[in-house]
């Protein structure tokens, strides 16, 4: 790598930080308010014009809170643990390509951070990695409570996680690519993947809700059942961590979801330059989130397990099987 | 060819060393001085007579041991799928028996239960 | 409160842990989200399974029995408020009838039929913070928002006509407080009038959703004789395919004369306990726009000056009226000596207040039959065998109130 390279990549890696930081901010923000106009309140709009800066006084007010690191704990652990979901959470958005190369001050600057062939198995690399914090984290806060949210967590997210990769394998074998730059190329010459892998479409959606753990699946967490869940023993920064890599998974998975099926930063009209289409697409998808969130009660522990192992791990096998067969038929 | 792994790695850094600052603010910024109970661990207001850390039942790890076996199959999938057109029929026959047997096994767990969670 | 220790063995200090078999003791409770209250359940865990579930209940004692024999018959329907806030008229009105029997009097009969519609607004209350919770405890927020509008015009109702919120010590020995305000029928009515749709609101958010119906079909099922054995009363135990209901089994305030129905399934589950608590709201209704249509006029207070307090203006014209007000206030009405067990059909069950008079201005005794207290017996029963998730279920569908478990 240049020198001008590795300034390039240093400013794209700031960029999609303080971006993905602003996003989870405003997530926060937004989710509250669509939910309060769903139950028939305000949700907060005090703090600044319509409650826009309320994200910052939730975070001043996290920053002063006292950081309490409860005895028994296996203290490496337990700080280890949110700052492994907070640093894959971010890291997976580096392979996502937010727009087209574009020319600035003379350079070809591609947006997006990198682009290799593996770059959808990195995302998912990361995603399995981020359960490790969260697994961790229910381990190490000796709680009762944690620990079962770990334990949900461990089986929840190992069990999705193959519906996810295989509803996956259907958009490959058409883009015959795993880089994501690719795939988002192969649809703006055909067909949005949404319409030829509608099935995948739906299982990637359910299996992603499920691996953020977000409404109905929000097991790991559930406040009724396991008060907190895995974070119950954190406190402040620490716990705003834990919130942080939620939120900005749910951005990733929806980014994903709208590179992969929707696709990606290419726009049926060109009324929005690209990175503008994909924030647009993203935004649908993590509305889709809250609206869920609003309206559906949780699923039992085992429920979840059986949607997972015997309707989306089938389904999705079968969508490969379709999928290899309406491919060869055509060609 | 890793060197388009640079940038990524440079992402890595940069949001590890994020990490680590707001988890060193955290403990400069709050207050100080814990008062009675603050640091036990919460149980609904009760003081925990037993500690968390305990045996747990083996279906999880009986769990972990399917989920082993099916993403490895899965993994198996991706590098056939991106060169699936270029297989042809070949690649869809092999592949179909592959799918075959991973569908028995599957058909064999969820007779042996292990897919019931009760 | 002594509690068994776990199986296994605490080292001496009691920190140290040796492993346990495979179940985990944990507690839920006092201070946890879902259980209603300050209710405390020690738990046995295999997995998320339930292996032993112990209610450990005295969080929220407040000695109510015991206050009420230091203070006067009338001073006693404050506390009544307190022990079940979710529903305070029923309370009142089942203390009010025991205290009305043991004087021997009766309320006026426009009295009377404003009770049955305070009684049955109290009932729908009740179910709506009922239904918000329980949806809440399965983990769908929105129901509980949509539920707190309507209670929300219910407390106004209440606050119009009482003053209080929630402690309205409305109903009183001898009558209620005051009469009606003026426009207050006509609010209640239009909102009588308007809530069955609210209710299909609500059941369109639950009643079909298969998420909901898998969280709670075949959960907690209880047999009618289980039902029975326990001593269950109130929607549980019509939800087990038994019919008993005080209204139509020992009529009082004149349910007799009203035209509603007992609503009854057979499942035992806590779907079924759902869908008895929504047809209870509709015969609620009902019952409520019965009492409007035929309210009388007259009084609403007994006209015996030795047991209603005189009202204001009389005070200063009449001597006498004066001297029962002093009597009243210093020392309250005496009732002849003798004990009276007075029941009602409160929202959560069968509300029985048992009082001994030894014939001064204070009872010897006062035992409250709490719905409550005996319908939490049912839990154990109900939770072993489920996991955590249908523990939460099962405490949401049972609609227990603190303090009325530990009075």
């Amino acid at each position: 790598m240049t020198g001008g390279d590795i300034i390039e990549a240093v400013v794209k890696s700031l960029i999609i930080i303080v971006a993905l930081l602003t996003a989870f901010a405003y997530m926060t923000l937004y989710e509250r308010r669509i939910l309060g106009r769903m139950q028939l309140r305000s949700g907060p709009n005090r703090v600044g014009p319509a409650g826009l800066l309320q994200p910052v006084a939730d975070g001043v007010k996290l920053a002063f809170k006292q950081a309490i690191t409860p005895r028994g704990v296996d203290k490496p652990l337990y700080l280890l643990a949110p700052a492994i979901s907070v640093v894959t959470a971010l890291s997976a958005f580096a392979v996502i390509p937010v727009g087209p190369t574009y020319n600035i001050f003379g350079r070809a600057i591609p947006f997006h951070l990198a682009d290799f062939n593996v770059g959808l198995l990195f995302v998912l690399a990361m995603g399995s990695l981020g359960a490790y914090g969260i697994v961790l984290a229910g381990y190490a806060s000796n709680n009762k409570y944690s620990l079962l949210g770990g334990l949900r967590a461990a089986a929840q997210l190992i069990s999705y996680e193959l519906a996810l990769g295989l509803s996956l394998v259907g958009i490959l074998m058409i883009s015959g690519s795993l880089s994501l730059t690719a795939i988002v190329e192969g649809q703006a010459r055909g067909l949005w993947y949404i319409l030829v892998q509608p099935l995948a479409f739906v299982i990637y959606l359910i299996s992603a809700i499920a691996e953020t753990n977000r409404a109905p699946f929000d097991l790991v967490e559930a406040e009724q059942e396991l008060v907190g869940g895995y974070h119950t023993e954190y406190t402040g920064l620490r716990f705003a961590l834990f919130f942080m890599a939620e939120y900005i998974n749910m951005v990733t998975v929806s980014a994903l979801a709208a590179t992969l099926f929707l696709g990606g930063w290419h726009g049926p009209f060109d009324l929005l330059s690209g990175p503008w289409w994909l924030l647009a697409k993203i935004i649908l998808i993590l509305t889709l989130y809250v609206v869920l969130r609003a309206t559906l009660p949780r699923l039992r522990y085992d429920q979840l397990m059986r949607l997972g192992w015997h309707w989306l791990l089938p389904l999705a096998l079968l969508n490969v099987v379709l999928t290899a067969i309406g491919i060869t038929l055509l060609q | 060819m890793l060197e388009s792994y640079g940038p990524v790695l440079i992402l890595i850094l940069l949001s590890s060393a994020l990490a680590a600052l707001v988890l060193g603010l955290s403990s400069i910024m709050g207050p100080r001085g814990l008062g009675r109970g603050a640091r036990d661990t919460y149980e609904s207001g009760i003081i925990p007579t037993t500690s968390a850390r305990q045996r747990f039942p083996v279906r999880f790890a009986l769990l972990a041991m399917l989920f082993l076996v099916f993403d490895i199959e899965v993994i198996f999938f991706y590098p056939w799928a991106v060169i699936f057109r270029r297989l042809g029929l070949y690649g869809l026959i092999e592949m179909l028996l592959f799918i075959g047997l991973l569908f028995v096994g599957y058909i064999y767990a969820f007779k042996k239960g292990a897919l019931n969670w009760e | 409160m002594a509690i068994a220790p776990p199986r296994g063995d605490t080292a001496a200090n009691g920190t140290q842990v040796i492993l346990s078999g495979d179940s985990m003791t944990i507690n839920m409770g006092p201070q946890h989200p879902s259980t209603h209250g300050v209710l405390r359940l020690v738990l046995d865990l295999e997995g998320e399974t339930v292996t032993r579930c112990e209610p450990v209940i005295g969080y929220l004692h407040t000695g109510f029995e015991k206050t009420y024999e230091e203070k006067t018959y009338l001073q006693g329907v404050v506390l009544t408020d307190r022990m079940d806030y979710l529903a305070p008229l029923s309370n009142n009105l089942g203390y009010a009838l025991a205290i009305e029997r043991l004087l021997g009097i009766e309320a006026p009969p426009r009295a009377t039929v404003i009770r049955v519609l305070l009684a049955e607004l109290t009932r729908i209350n009740n179910h709506l913070v009922w239904l918000g919770t329980q949806a809440l405890d399965l983990g769908a927020m929105s129901a509980f928002f949509y539920c707190f509008r309507e209670r929300e015009v219910l407390l106004d109702l209440f606050e119009m006509m009482s003053g209080a919120r929630l402690m309205t010590s409305f109903i009183r020995p001898g009558g209620l407080m005051a009469d009606l305000p003026d426009g207050w029928i006509e609010r209640a009515e239009s909102f009588l009038r308007e809530f069955p749709g609210h209710i299909v609101e609500y059941e369109s958010l639950l009643t079909e959703n298969e998420i909901f119906k898998e969280r709670t079909i075949g959960i907690g099922i209880l047999s009618p004789e289980q039902a029975q054995a326990l001593d269950l009363t109130g929607p549980s135990l019509r939800a087990c395919g038994i019919p008993w209901d005080l209204r139509k089994l020992a009529p009082y305030c004149g349910y007799e004369t009203y035209d509603f129905a007992v609503p009854t399934l057979t499942g035992g589950d806590v779907y079924d306990r759902y869908l008895i608590r929504m047809a209870e709201m509709r015969e609620s209704t009902k019952i409520a726009l019965q009492a409007i249509d035929r309210l009388p006029t007259g009084p609403v207070m007994t006209a015996d000056r030795k047991i209603a307090i005189p009202p204001r203006a009389e005070l200063a014209t009449s001597m006498e009226a004066l001297i029962h007000h002093f009597k009243l206030v210093s020392e309250g009405f005496k009732p002849p000596e003798g004990e009276v067990y007075t029941c009602i059909e409160s929202p959560k069950g069968e509300i029985g207040f048992y009082l001994v008079s030894d014939g001064t201005g204070k009872p010897y005794r006062c035992h409250v039959r709490a719905p409550s207290f005996i319908n939490l017996q049912s839990l154990p029963p109900m939770s072993v065998g489920g996991l955590v998730a249908d523990l939460v279920a099962i405490i949401g569908s049972i609609d227990p109130v603190l303090g009325e478990v530990d009075r």
